[in-house]
């Protein structure tokens, strides 16, 4: 479906600036747990009994129809959301439930969102730079410098002074990935990244998204695009009503998958 | 009936009393930008205590009449409980009035920046979370600025309202223009020269209130955030 061509290319290994975005995946054992993880809406069960592993470096396609809870998920990861029954541990600690000490271990956990959410009133520079200075407590000097390095990575250091509506969706997009790698997060969460860009634009994401995939980036990404999927992603889950219907390999769930709601649902986007 | 004999006469006194006005005005301006800014924050910060504190004292103090508010602090507060903020009598009037008027200013300040707080996409405020700022910082540093460049311009309706509110602070005690001029205007002597000194003190207060709608409204210009 998604074939790179044009926009940055960041899929060749690019030798010392793996170092910008390595994960610090320094410890042992899966990066990501979620076990028994239950949330409501109200009467509304919107993740019921979710248990998903994440392995370091591993790239998860979550796949599925809308309403299904892919975006709750994504969100209690992080704790934009909190679980009502289980746990999510992230590099073998579970986050605490408020204050301080979750908004700095939440850092770690990346998240880029479907319609970009930069910050309007400061430019591109400044978006990356703010976390770095206000919650790393880095220097000034020393997070421009790192944050140029990214913007130039995702092919936008030239825009660095402008402000977010200056910019074209996939721009934006670019910049937003920029601003959650300077946090030197352990893993990225990617909520429908590419849905809200116009076709032509999606590409440049993408390949952005695959050259981190192929530096070892721990990634966890709700995407229709199989061709990503196929690229990137060592294991596709799919999702529907709150549950975790299927879990298997790219090739495999798009060729030959299991479960009839996921055939059934993989047949309906395939004929569009 | 247009003499303005009189007027010219006490011109240095007239002078006084806007002095008085712009002294209170200018407190009162930055005090009630303070107290709002913070009942804005109450309102919507995670604590239900402050949520609810916020929220009371909106309720009560934007529908308590000024004049009200303000003998409540001069004769109640002051006369009668003998809280003072000096030895001097005139000074303690003077914040007295300076806290009445932002207190009750600062109720309309918050109301106007929640509505320019609401205009602040959430998305947001869940990337300002996501990138680890606290909740404090991110109202501080992506929040607030945008609210405040979105309500420049009602913020400027209110500072004008408030400009001309002073003049209830004779309530208070304190001798602004409005007092000064009811008390010449009580004179015998002064009988003739009302009219001039209506229309003084009207051009007086729009001399005070046109440039600052006009600098109000040159900033939110400047100031928009483009979306
Ligand atoms: N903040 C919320 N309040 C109430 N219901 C919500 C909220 N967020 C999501 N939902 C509901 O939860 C369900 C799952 O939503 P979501 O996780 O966004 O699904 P997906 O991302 O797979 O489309 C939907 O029925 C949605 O309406
Ligand atoms: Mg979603």
């Amino acid at each position: 479906m998604t074939d790179s061509e044009g926009g940055p290319d960041l899929t060749k290994g690019t030798g010392p600036e793996d170092a910008i975005t390595q994960a610090a995946a320094t410890g042992t054992g899966p990066l990501v747990v979620v076990e028994h993880v239950h949330k409501h809406f109200g009467e509304l069960h919107v993740l019921k009994d979710i248990n998903l592993t994440v392995d370091r470096g591993e790239v998860v396609v979550v796949i599925g129809p809308s309403g299904g809870g892919k975006s709750t998920l994504c969100r209690s990861i992080n704790r934009l959301e909190p679980v009502d029954g289980g746990r999510i541990l992230v590099d073998g600690k579970e986050l605490p439930k408020e204050g301080k000490e979750l908004a700095r271990l939440r850092a770690d956990v990346g998240m880029v969102f479907q319609s970009f959410n930069l910050f309007a009133h400061k430019t591109i520079l400044e978006n990356v730079t703010l976390g770095p200075m206000k919650v790393r407590k880095q220097g000034k000097q020393e997070s421009e410098k790192h944050a140029m390095e990214l913007l130039e990575r995702v092919g936008i250091a030239n825009q660095a002074g402008k402000y977010p509506a200056q910019l074209s969706g996939g721009q934006q997009q670019r910049a937003a990935i920029a601003r959650s790698l300077a946090m030197r997060p352990k893993v990225m969460l990617f909520d429908e990244p590419t849905s809200a860009l116009d076709p032509e634009m999606v590409n440049e994401v993408l390949d952005v998204m695959t050259g981190l995939a192929r530096e070892g980036m721990t990634m966890i990404v709700v995407t229709h695009e199989m061709g990503f999927a196929r690229r990137a992603a060592q294991k596709v889950v799919f999702m529907a009503d709150g549950q975790i219907v299927e879990e298997n390999t790219p090739d495999e769930f798009f060729t030959n998958a299991r479960t009839d709601r996921a055939k059934d649902f993989l047949s309906k986007i395939l004929t569009h | 009936m247009f003499d303005f004999g009189p007027f010219f006469d006490n011109f240095h006194e007239i002078l006084e009393g806007f002095w008085a006005t712009i002294r209170l005005a200018a407190a009162s301006a930055v005090l009630s930008l303070i107290i709002g800014t913070l009942l804005a924050s109450f309102r919507v910060s995670p604590v239900p205590v402050l949520r609810s504190f916020g929220t009371g004292y909106v309720n009560i103090v934007r529908n308590t009449p000024l004049t009200l508010l303000l003998l409540l602090c001069a004769q109640g507060l002051n006369d009668t409980l003998h809280l003072t903020f000096s030895e001097s009598s005139s000074t303690t009037y003077y914040w007295w009035a300076v806290l009445g008027l932002s207190g009750y200013t600062g109720a309309f300040v918050c109301e106007t920046l929640r509505s320019g707080i609401n205009t602040v996409p959430l998305g947001q405020a869940e990337a300002a979370r996501s990138i680890g700022l606290t909740f404090s910082q991110s109202l501080r540093m992506i929040i607030l600025p945008q609210a405040f460049r979105s309500v420049i311009a009602p913020m400027g309706s209110i500072l004008i309202a408030m400009i001309k509110n002073t003049t209830v602070a004779a309530a208070a005690s304190y001798a602004e223009v409005a007092l000064i001029s009811k008390t010449l205007l009580d004179k015998p002597s002064f009988a003739s020269g009302a009219i001039p000194l209506f229309i003084g003190v009207a051009i007086g207060f729009m001399i005070l209130t046109l440039p600052t709608g006009f600098f109000f409204g040159w900033l939110a210009k400047r100031m928009a955030v483009a979306r």
